[in-house]
């Protein structure tokens, strides 16, 4: 494409995106111990959105109305590869809850699995069953928790997870405990043999670097699912090495390529999305318990 | 802090809670300790105190905080005896540092509000400035324990030198002190 024509394309979306904005109703304001949190329709979407400012305040959830099983957000699509990598995980930890969709959606796409979702703020947890359909039952649970608490716990007792799921970054603030190589050693603790983590992190600025030089140290090779010019990426990555190889994941992608498209999720989407490369600066620093500037280090561009 | 029981809200209460507590003691023991022969002997072992308490928290801190997470499952109350194990003793020999910096600091009663004004002032900017500096860069450019040392050796500092001053000529303040 030429770059007026894509200049003026994204004046466009920008546009499209600013009326879309300008047409949300907010139709629930929750005052939060953390946050004020607000329900907000926008057109068929219905969005959990986080206050933190008054621009564009970032969206954890969103759920449309006309097609609810709908994966909205394309990072949320791209957790799924965890599926890919580990097609018959039993128990899952999810920590974050959002609105629960994904947690909601798991169990659907998963009848055996056992899902629990850890949330530091009551409040998201009474809008997410609320307005967004999350249900508890005897294999969704949720519990009322910080997610390192939850995890060191079921660390002394032993309890063990094929798949955690981790997407308690909001975009304007990083709880900088749950970055730390100690933290994600601790992760890998309560990891079964065959388990996995998914997270949900940052990438872009000096961040980046920090946090994957952080994950390559505790779990090794792992894949870097993402998408060109997006803040976030996936980190998928194994309990144990070596990673598996893309052939095989492609072989999963045929078994869940039907259960996907319900969602609104394409497979070979998924699959283009991940990556090998070590493309960031591998002589980067850890973050540790004893240094986790992580959200000064997101505003350092580089 | 963080690692054992997280960023939620109780723990912010518990280390702010456990540092009001511990200042106030301070500042009731400091006031009493000033009362018979206040000198910059015992002034500058306040501050030797200070920086020695800080020795367990940098050495023991872990340990510290593993044993109170076995030993107590309730995050409110684990995180109250958190901040207390770590942060109490030092800061209630900081608190006694104020009161007794006021005696030794006041010549008459005209000029003692301004005194106390003077101390509150340079103890509470310096608060600021310690909070700031600490918050936005300090974090970014050292680990924690590092910062701990550097605090561990300004408090080193200025209580050898209030000593030092109390046997070069530490008597003069004393008569002063006993005149006013």
């Amino acid at each position: 494409m030429h770059k007026p024509v894509l200049f003026c394309v994204s004046v466009l979306l920008v546009t499209v995106s600013l009326l879309a904005y300008a047409d949300a109703k907010t139709v629930h304001t929750e005052k939060s111990l953390y946050r004020n949190i607000s329900v907000v329709k926008e057109g068929d979407l219905t969005c959990l959105v986080f206050e933190t400012r008054k621009e564009n305040p970032p969206y954890q959830t969103c759920k449309d109305e006309n097609d609810p099983k709908r994966f909205v957000f394309s990072y949320t699509k791209l957790i799924l590869t965890g599926l890919l990598y580990n097609a018959n995980p039993e128990k899952i930890l999810v920590i974050g809850l959002g609105g629960g969709t994904l947690p909601m959606a798991l169990s659907e796409m998963l009848p055996n699995a056992e899902i629990t979702s850890v949330e530091i703020d009551p409040a998201v947890i009474k809008l997410a069953k609320q307005y967004f359909e999350y249900q508890e039952s005897p294999r969704i649970k949720t519990v009322e928790r910080d997610g390192r608490l939850f995890i060191k716990r079921a660390a002394l007792k032993k309890e063990s997870f094929d798949w955690i799921i981790l997407d308690a970054f909001n975009g304007d603030y990083i709880p900088e405990h749950l970055m730390t190589q100690e933290f994600l050693q601790e992760v890998k603790s309560v990891l079964s043999e065959t388990g996995i983590i998914t997270a949900n992190t940052f990438s872009q600025s000096k961040l980046y670097a920090y946090e994957s030089a952080t994950y390559h140290s505790v779990y090794g090779d792992f894949y870097n699912v993402k998408r060109k010019n997006t803040g976030n990426r996936i980190v998928l990555a194994p309990a144990q090495q070596p990673l598996i190889k893309l052939s095989k994941l492609e072989l999963n992608a045929t078994r869940w390529e039907s259960t996907f498209e319900q969602y609104g999720v394409d497979v070979d989407w998924l699959l283009d999305h991940i990556q090998t490369k070590k493309d960031w600066d591998q002589t980067s620093d850890l973050l540790t318990d004893q240094y986790a500037p992580a959200n000064l280090l997101k505003f350092d561009k580089e | 802090m963080a690692p054992f029981f997280g960023g939620s809200i109780y723990v912010w209460g518990s280390i702010i809670t456990i540092f009001m507590l511990a200042l106030s003691i301070g500042y009731l023991l400091g006031g009493r300790w000033s009362i018979r022969s206040p000198n910059n002997l015992k002034y500058g072992s306040l501050f030797l105190g200070s920086a020695l308490l800080l020795l367990p928290m940098i050495f023991f801190g872990e340990a510290i905080m593993e044993w109170i997470f076995e030993h107590f499952s309730d995050p409110r109350y684990g995180s109250l005896l958190g901040a207390s194990g770590l942060f109490f003793l030092p800061t209630v020999v900081m608190g006694m540092i104020a009161p007794y910096s006021v005696r030794l600091l006041v010549i008459n009663a005209e000029s003692s509000g301004q005194t106390a004004g003077f101390l509150y002032f340079v103890s509470t900017i310096g608060s600021a400035l310690g909070t700031i500096m600490t918050s936005f860069y300090l974090v970014l450019w050292f680990e924690i324990n590092t910062i701990l040392w550097f605090i561990f050796a300004t408090y080193l500092c200025c209580g050898l030198s209030a000593i030092a001053r109390h046997y070069l000529a530490g008597n003069r303040l004393i008569l002063e002190g006993n005149h006013a």
